[in-house]
């Protein structure tokens, strides 16, 4: 049998998204044997950490803008290599919206063309390897819809996707490791970032916590940043917080205040800070819609997988962010771990995981980390006291806080769903991915999976049609 | 310290919800128990449906009149917060026996006092601009409206001032040495009342046991789609003709036939699967691309419109398609209000009444024999 008649009987392995676990798990699996499909809603590969500017605007230093140059050129150069050799498809301004089947009878990846999203795709494989990141977590505050407040990660992606500069003066706010990179990004770009306003105090956690203190490499990275935000005259405000935006038309100031040990706001600590544009985050959440949907068990927020990043569904993988949130490099080496096991047993045989033991190795210490950054970067404990009757918590339906806290007071609700049902906080169009924090916290009831059948919205004439190929078959 | 009241009612569903309701207005004090939160089980994830369209002649179309009045009365007084709609329903045919077979529907409807008018085919875009061309005609119900069904279960509660204990869940209906219900067990302490109203909806069958005594109430799954919000293009609630017989069969295998209606908040609702699967939540393709192709058959413009999001429910289905209602004679002081299949937010106001009218001892004013809770045999469990 020639190589390539034994590559066209191989099983095929479909991965969906393209970032640092996408791209690993892709070139593993290829390289072990497998013939792939990866599926990504972006023109270019790289996810949101190897985003690169769009062809054409010039940028002349794009690479100054990324950490992990060499990791993201060495795996560019795999895809090539990959591509050229037919073992890697790479579909690009793909929208997932469902994956469907079972490993007996291959599965069925439901996609839509982008960017209008009308015209659908199916994508047939043997196996699914889910590797669809993170998105932003965003806590409300009065004032927090003016336009000039953008999320810390659409501020990042305009950085690096469009070069564009948000605005002239900025105030970087929320918690966690992102808004470290926002801030200096914003500085190196040339805004002047009047503050960087963090809630929680990575410092004291640092000492506290061998996790962190076990990745040297990570807090240089740590210290290389404050270094920057030095030389560009940020000044740093810890266990601070934006606790209002004021603004007519658009944003004008922050209003920032101490918290005190316990969370909440020390009394006479506010002051106002002058910006028009407000970059905030309170870290990241896991992608696990299509999780979901194919009946994978969820640990708390994110996809449970194995050792071999296995879901609890046969023939289905998953990693990087969607199975927790910890960074570009514990993608990599989960998406390492799964593309390898993939291979083997579509293969029909059990690995030794002793062939991966290297990136299993960097994915316990990454691992802890990550929990250890979690514990440290948490939201304050009492935001929700901040959040007036009055401001809009979920945009899409315009649903004030004071309406949820009735729908718990009055009406009974005591979860996520029932105040959704009561108030339609969770409702429109993005389906309650940027509320559903808020809600929680507001109502004081603990998050819970949304089950949502579809990823994003379905043309009902695509739906109509879709998956009879399979039935077919 | 020792909890009593006059009833407990299981079950923060709607039909709990009207029956805490009409109780506490005839002067009961009730508390109504649940073990998740108000509106949490087939209530949550309906369509609101208040419809007498879909029902022959009989006690169900009986139960389904004075419910209508009711919910009409309620609407007075609750005005916009359940989302009170009294859009109307339009059933069409597609050809000309299913639309001879519908007229024959509608006329024995009419004869038991049901609003009901003929619509011929050049008159059905007069009412449904987007309707899909060469239809046969169609039968227009006036009386068909529709609630919020979630805000319509928590604002009766609200309204009807009994107490509300949710996260509480019913281990055990006490029983005297007689055999008479003397209230219920809670894995937060005994509530004592001479009266429980089992209104646990699909899972009555299983409160049903703990009180000792048989109820078949199975869950019969269905699926809703949900549009993105749009400008009001479908005015009533529209279905095809064959959604009458899928709603009266006994088949377990899926069946769907399109139903479509726009609602006040702007998205258009589709329905209505039903299958027999036991309590399977997992989502089935097959079952939401048939709610879709008949959705589009009817309504061709909804074919760019995107399905934004779906849910599942499970129906409390009876055998016989009767919801158990009234006294239960095996163990006196407990009654039924449960297993409407998918009726129960519409019937929920008739059903309410009638059990405040058995409870304060007063004479129903509907026969409850076709509702017999003992009616598929007298066996104990």
């Amino acid at each position: 049998m020639t190589d390539t008649s034994r590559r066209e009987r191989s099983p095929r392995l479909a991965v969906i998204g393209a970032g640092p676990a996408g791209l690993a798990a892709a070139l593993a699996a290829a390289r072990h044997g497998l013939r792939v499909t990866l599926i990504d809603a972006a023109p270019e590969a790289g996810g949101q950490f190897y985003r690169q500017p769009a062809a054409g605007l010039g940028a002349r230093r794009p690479q100054a803008l990324h950490h992990r140059r060499r990791s993201w050129e060495r795996l560019r150069a795999g895809l090539d290599r990959q591509i050229t050799a037919g073992l890697v498809t790479h579909l690009r301004d793909h929208h997932v919206w469902c994956v469907t089947g079972a490993q007996r009878s291959g599965f069925t990846v439901h996609a839509l063309l982008g960017p209008e999203q009308e015209q659908p795709v199916e994508v047939r494989a043997d196996a699914v390897l889910l590797a669809t990141g993170g998105y932003e977590k965003v806590l409300p505050f009065p004032g927090w819809t003016l336009p000039g407040v953008v999320t810390a990660g659409g501020a990042q992606a305009m950085l690096k996707g469009g070069l564009v500069l948000p605005g002239r003066t900025a105030v970087v706010a929320g918690t966690g490791p992102l808004l470290l990179p926002v801030a200096t990004g914003l500085a190196a770009a040339g805004a002047r970032v009047a503050a960087l306003v963090e809630s929680a105090d990575p410092r004291a956690v640092v000492r506290r916590s061998p996790a962190l203190a076990a990745q040297p490499h990570k807090l240089a990275e740590g210290a290389r940043y404050a270094a920057r935000l030095l030389r560009h005259g940020v000044r740093t405000l810890v266990h601070h917080a934006v606790v209002e935006a004021h603004g007519d038309q658009r944003l004008e100031a922050v209003t920032v205040a101490a918290l005190d040990a316990t969370g909440r706001v020390g009394p006479g600590t506010r002051r106002r800070i002058g910006c028009d544009t407000l970059a905030v985050g309170h870290g990241m959440l896991p992608h696990t819609d299509l999780a979901e949907a194919l009946g994978c068990r969820l640990d708390g927020a994110a996809v449970h997988v194995d050792d071999e990043q296995r879901t609890d569904v046969p023939g289905v993988w998953a990693a990087g962010e969607a199975t927790g949130i910890g960074g570009a490099e514990l993608a990599l080496a989960e998406g390492h771990i799964a593309g390898r096991s993939a291979a083997v047993r579509l293969s029909g045989r059990e690995p030794d995981p002793r062939g991966w033991a290297g990136a299993a190795r960097i994915r316990a210490g990454l691992r802890r980390f990550a929990a250890a950054m979690d514990d440290a970067y948490a939201p304050p404990a009492h935001w929700a006291e901040q959040v007036t009757d009055d401001t809009v918590v979920c945009r899409c339906e315009e649903v004030t806080g004071g309406t949820v806290r009735r729908a718990v007071t009055e009406l009974g609700a005591g979860d996520v769903r029932t105040v959704k049902l009561l108030t339609r906080a969770g409702m429109g169009w993005c389906q309650g991915r940027m509320c559903g924090p808020a809600v929680a916290g507001l109502a004081g009831c603990p998050e819970t999976a949304a089950r949502r059948p579809f990823a994003r919205p379905v043309p009902l004439g695509v739906l109509a049609r879709a998956g009879t190929t399979e039935d077919e078959q | 310290m020792r909890l009593t009241c006059d009833a407990v009612v299981i079950g923060a569903g709607m039909v709990g919800a009207a029956c805490a309701l009409y109780a506490s207005r005839a002067g009961l004090d009730v508390i109504v128990v649940d073990r998740g939160p108000v509106a949490g089980g087939t209530t949550g994830a309906g369509e609101g449906n208040l419809l007498v369209s879909d029902k022959e002649p009989g006690p169900e179309l009986e139960l389904a009149l004075l419910s209508g009045r009711l919910w009409a009365g309620l609407a007075g007084e609750l005005g916009d917060r359940i989302e009170y709609e009294p859009k109307g329903g339009l059933v069409v045919a597609a050809g000309p026996e299913g639309l001879a077979a519908l007229e024959r529907f509608a006329a024995g409807q009419r004869a038991a006092g049901v609003l009901a008018e003929d619509v011929a085919a050049d008159r059905l875009r007069d009412l449904e601009p987007y309707l899909a061309p060469g239809l046969a005609g169609g039968v227009r119900y006036p009386q068909d409206a529709q609630v919020m069904p979630a805000l319509a279960a928590a604002h009766l509660l609200r309204a009807g001032g009994a107490r509300l204990s949710t996260g509480r869940t019913v281990t055990e209906v006490l029983r005297d040495a007689g055999g008479a219900v003397r209230g219920v067990r809670t894995d937060r302490g005994d509530i004592h009342a001479p009266a429980v109203v089992n209104a646990a909806g699909t899972w009555g069958g299983e409160v049903a046991a703990r009180a000792g005594v048989r109820l078949p109430v199975l869950p019969r799954r269905g699926f809703v789609l949900v549009t993105e919000p749009l400008p009001r293009r479908v005015r009533h609630k529209v279905y095809a003709a064959d959604y009458v017989a899928d709603v009266a069969s006994d088949s377990a295998a899926l069946q769907t036939s399109p139903v479509v209606e726009g609602t006040a908040a702007g998205p258009v609702l589709i329905g209505a699967s039903r299958e027999r699967v036991g309590f399977d939540r997992s989502f089935s393709l097959p079952a939401v691309r048939a709610l879709a192709a008949g959705a589009t058959r009817l309504f061709p413009f909804l074919s760019g419109v995107r399905a934004m999001r779906g849910y599942v429910g499970f129906r409390p289905y009876l055998p016989d398609h009767l919801p158990a209602i009234g006294p239960d004679p095996r163990a006196p002081g407990l009654f039924h209000a449960c297993g409407h299949e998918g009726a129960g937010i519409g019937l929920a106001t008739g059903t309410g009444r009638l059990i405040a009218q058995v409870l304060s001892g007063r004479t129903p004013e509907l026969d409850l024999t076709p509702f017999r809770p003992e009616r598929f045999g007298e066996e104990a469990l």
